[in-house]
């Protein structure tokens, strides 16, 4: 009984794991087929054995037919930068809410609670409206001040390195550490930013490593955002790049397959060697609810 | 007195020293989330009451409430059926009541004014009888099919994901070797951006894709659909795309609560000779209350903000089939650049987003009693 039983739930589990993975391994076999191939696989399980001429064309043909090496750097410089500034930023307002006392803390906090649940989408079209009104200078053909920063790494950055989830779980942490250990510090004359440089932040590796996580993921899978305020090349993030491939009449599939993978794969090697910070961030934000 | 001094050590608590340097630990986050969060938030309560364009030099003008009575204006008409020489109901050849066309009452020259440029979104009451039938007229019938794509696509998603969530849960936190490679496989098309899984399950959703070959093998004579090109399918084939992503994510919420629920209480209630059933229904289940709150809040806001697989596969077609809320300001305020009438529905957005999440509070609030 026992046993069968457990020949059930390993018969589910894998049939429940055959319905995730298969339309990812499609997707990496067939960016090794050229077009006619991949296409005529797809009425039977070749479309998951890497058969016939198997080859990179599809991934140097991505390469010639758009900047991607240009894209590729653009979404990490953002990703990276965010990340970044976002844990500078976000843990020093959750110390000084988790640890000290000032005026206006409270409203502070309430603040950054009610925008907690807030999507992006709700914000997006006034958050367009304001980018469209900020002044900037320009330097092409002379200077002078124009309106907007379209078009550029800041308007993909500045607004996502404050991030009332980030201080939320950073305050969660920080109330963790146990008071002596800063007023024992302050005691001995530390000032605050000796206690979060030198004591607070090298204890908070698990918070930082699970902060760092959610920022990155949704910064490199950004796509609403920068298809309204993207449009030179030059600024790209990768995301974007796809529009290349379906707007087009010619769509190439085995490129796109190439392109899709060379989008995932790289997120889901990140995930696998650090699976440990995904796993417990996820399931500890659902737990304190 | 006792008030007095009470105060005086409440004042003292704060130094004027902590006061400075808490605020300046917490100024950069502040002055971010002030221009980036909370200017925008006030934003979309406001411009929906102006007519402000997206790169328009000039200020925008204040028009009350007139493009929330554009989205929302709706009449409801009674049509008489047209009736034969003797007075009697006209009838067409199904025996079915002849009605006027609605056009001739939308019409600009049409004598109900108020009915001008409005256009049918629902009839109702049809009565053989007295040759009358019930129309809904709406003023922007595009705003209204996209509100109730919006509602229905959570509605379907929020308690199959949720569901289907806790099922994957429940199978990989038995002890069964492997248990973690399985929760991995599950996980993974979560880490897949929402871009890349639209356009891989594109291809699969071909009329003579690999999701219409697979359902030929096990029902001989089914008709190729073409899932995203019908508006009877394009909405649940989003729908099925969409769980697929997102499902592993609140399988991983749904562990995190499973595993919060002490062994003792397992092993108290099968010295009690409960079944499986019944070790889930009084143990399992309440054990969960808090997971279930935080499932269903996070997935409902998520469907509501139903975007990027409407951008990338269907731009809201076909005839609307697909349209959804934040689709619509995007097109209204991005593509045709009127903010003020993007933003009128951002408003109303943002005033689902605040409904649910006060039900959550009282939800929470319900749960810890």
């Amino acid at each position: 009984m026992k046993t069968l039983s457990r020949v059930t739930l390993y018969t589910l589990m894998t049939i429940m794991s055959f319905v995730f993975l298969f339309p990812l391994v499609f997707m990496v076999i067939s960016s090794l087929k050229p077009d006619a191939q991949l296409l005529h696989d797809t009425t039977s399980l070749r479309a998951f054995i890497p058969t016939g001429s198997i080859s990179f064309k599809n991934y140097s043909g991505v390469f010639t037919r758009i900047p991607f090496f240009t894209f590729l750097f653009n979404s990490l410089l953002v990703s990276l930068i965010t990340v970044v500034l976002g844990l500078f930023v976000n843990s020093s307002i959750a110390f000084a809410i988790a640890r000290m006392k000032w005026k206006g803390k409270n409203f502070v906090m309430a603040i950054i609670l009610a925008t907690l649940i807030l999507p992006f989408e709700v914000i997006a079209i006034p958050l367009l409206y304001i980018c469209a009104k900020i002044p900037s200078i320009s330097f092409t053909g002379g200077f002078h001040l124009t309106h907007g920063i379209f078009n550029s790494y800041q308007i993909q950055i500045l607004p996502f390195i404050a991030n009332a989830i980030s201080i939320f779980l950073f305050v969660q942490f920080f109330k963790t550490l146990p008071k002596d250990l800063d007023e024992a510090a302050r005691v001995d004359g530390a000032s605050w930013f000796l206690i979060y440089r030198k004591i607070a932040m090298p204890l908070a590796g698990p918070a930082i490593g699970t902060v760092a996580i959610l920022t990155f993921l949704p910064m490199w899978n950004s796509y609403l955002w920068p298809v309204m305020t993207i449009q030179d090349e030059r600024y790209r993030p990768i995301m974007i790049g796809l529009q290349y491939f379906y707007t087009n009449f010619q769509t190439s599939w085995g490129q796109i397959m190439a392109y899709l993978s060379l989008l995932t794969i790289p997120v889901v090697i990140l995930f696998l060697s650090m699976q440990r910070f995904f796993v417990t961030s996820i399931a500890t934000s659902g737990v304190k609810g | 007195m006792i008030a007095l001094t009470e105060i005086s050590k409440k004042r003292k608590k704060i130094n004027f020293k902590d006061n400075k340097i808490g605020w300046l630990f917490a100024l950069p986050a502040v002055i971010l989330l002030l221009f980036f969060t909370v200017l925008p938030i006030a934003l979309s309560l406001t411009l929906g009451f102006t007519n402000a364009q997206l790169l328009e030099t000039s200020n925008p003008k204040f028009v009350g409430t007139q493009n929330f009575k554009s989205l929302l204006g709706m009449s409801e008409f009674t049509l008489h059926a047209s009736r034969n020489a003797d007075g009697s109901v006209a009838k067409d050849e199904h025996g079915k009541p002849v009605f006027p066309q609605v056009r001739s009452l939308t019409r600009p020259d049409s004598p109900y004014v108020h009915l001008r440029g409005m256009q049918e979104i629902y009839r109702f009451g049809e009565n053989d009888k007295s040759g009358t039938v019930h129309v809904i007229l709406a003023r922007d019938p595009t705003f209204w099919r996209s509100m109730t794509n919006t509602l229905f696509f959570a509605l379907v998603v929020v308690p199959l994901q949720g569901g289907l969530g806790l099922l994957l849960a429940l199978l990989v936190h038995q002890k069964l070797k492997g248990r973690n490679i399985f929760r991995t496989i599950y996980f993974i098309p979560t880490l897949t951006s929402m871009v890349v899984v639209s356009l891989l399950w594109q291809f699969l959703l071909q009329q003579n894709g690999m999701i219409n070959r697979a359902i030929h093998l096990v029902i001989p004579g089914y008709i190729n659909i073409d899932w995203l090109g019908n508006t009877h399918t394009s909405m649940y084939a989003i729908i099925g795309l969409s769980i697929w992503q997102a499902v592993g994510y609140h399988m991983i919420i749904w562990l995190g609560g499973l595993q919060t629920i002490p062994e003792e209480l397992y092993e108290a209630a099968r010295t009690d000779g409960a079944n499986k059933w019944q070790e889930f229904r009084y143990v399992t289940w309440p054990g969960l209350r808090h997971t279930l709150v935080f499932v269903l809040i996070t997935i409902t806001i998520a469907a509501l903000g139903l975007f990027t697989q409407i951008n990338v596969l269907t731009q809201g077609g076909p005839l609307n089939s697909t349209s959804t809320l934040v689709y619509q300001t995007f097109s209204r305020g991005y593509q045709e650049q009127q903010i003020g009438a993007a933003s009128s529905i951002s408003f109303i957005f943002f005033i689902l987003v605040l409904i649910i999440s006060l039900l959550q509070r009282i939800l929470t609030r319900k749960a810890d009693q």
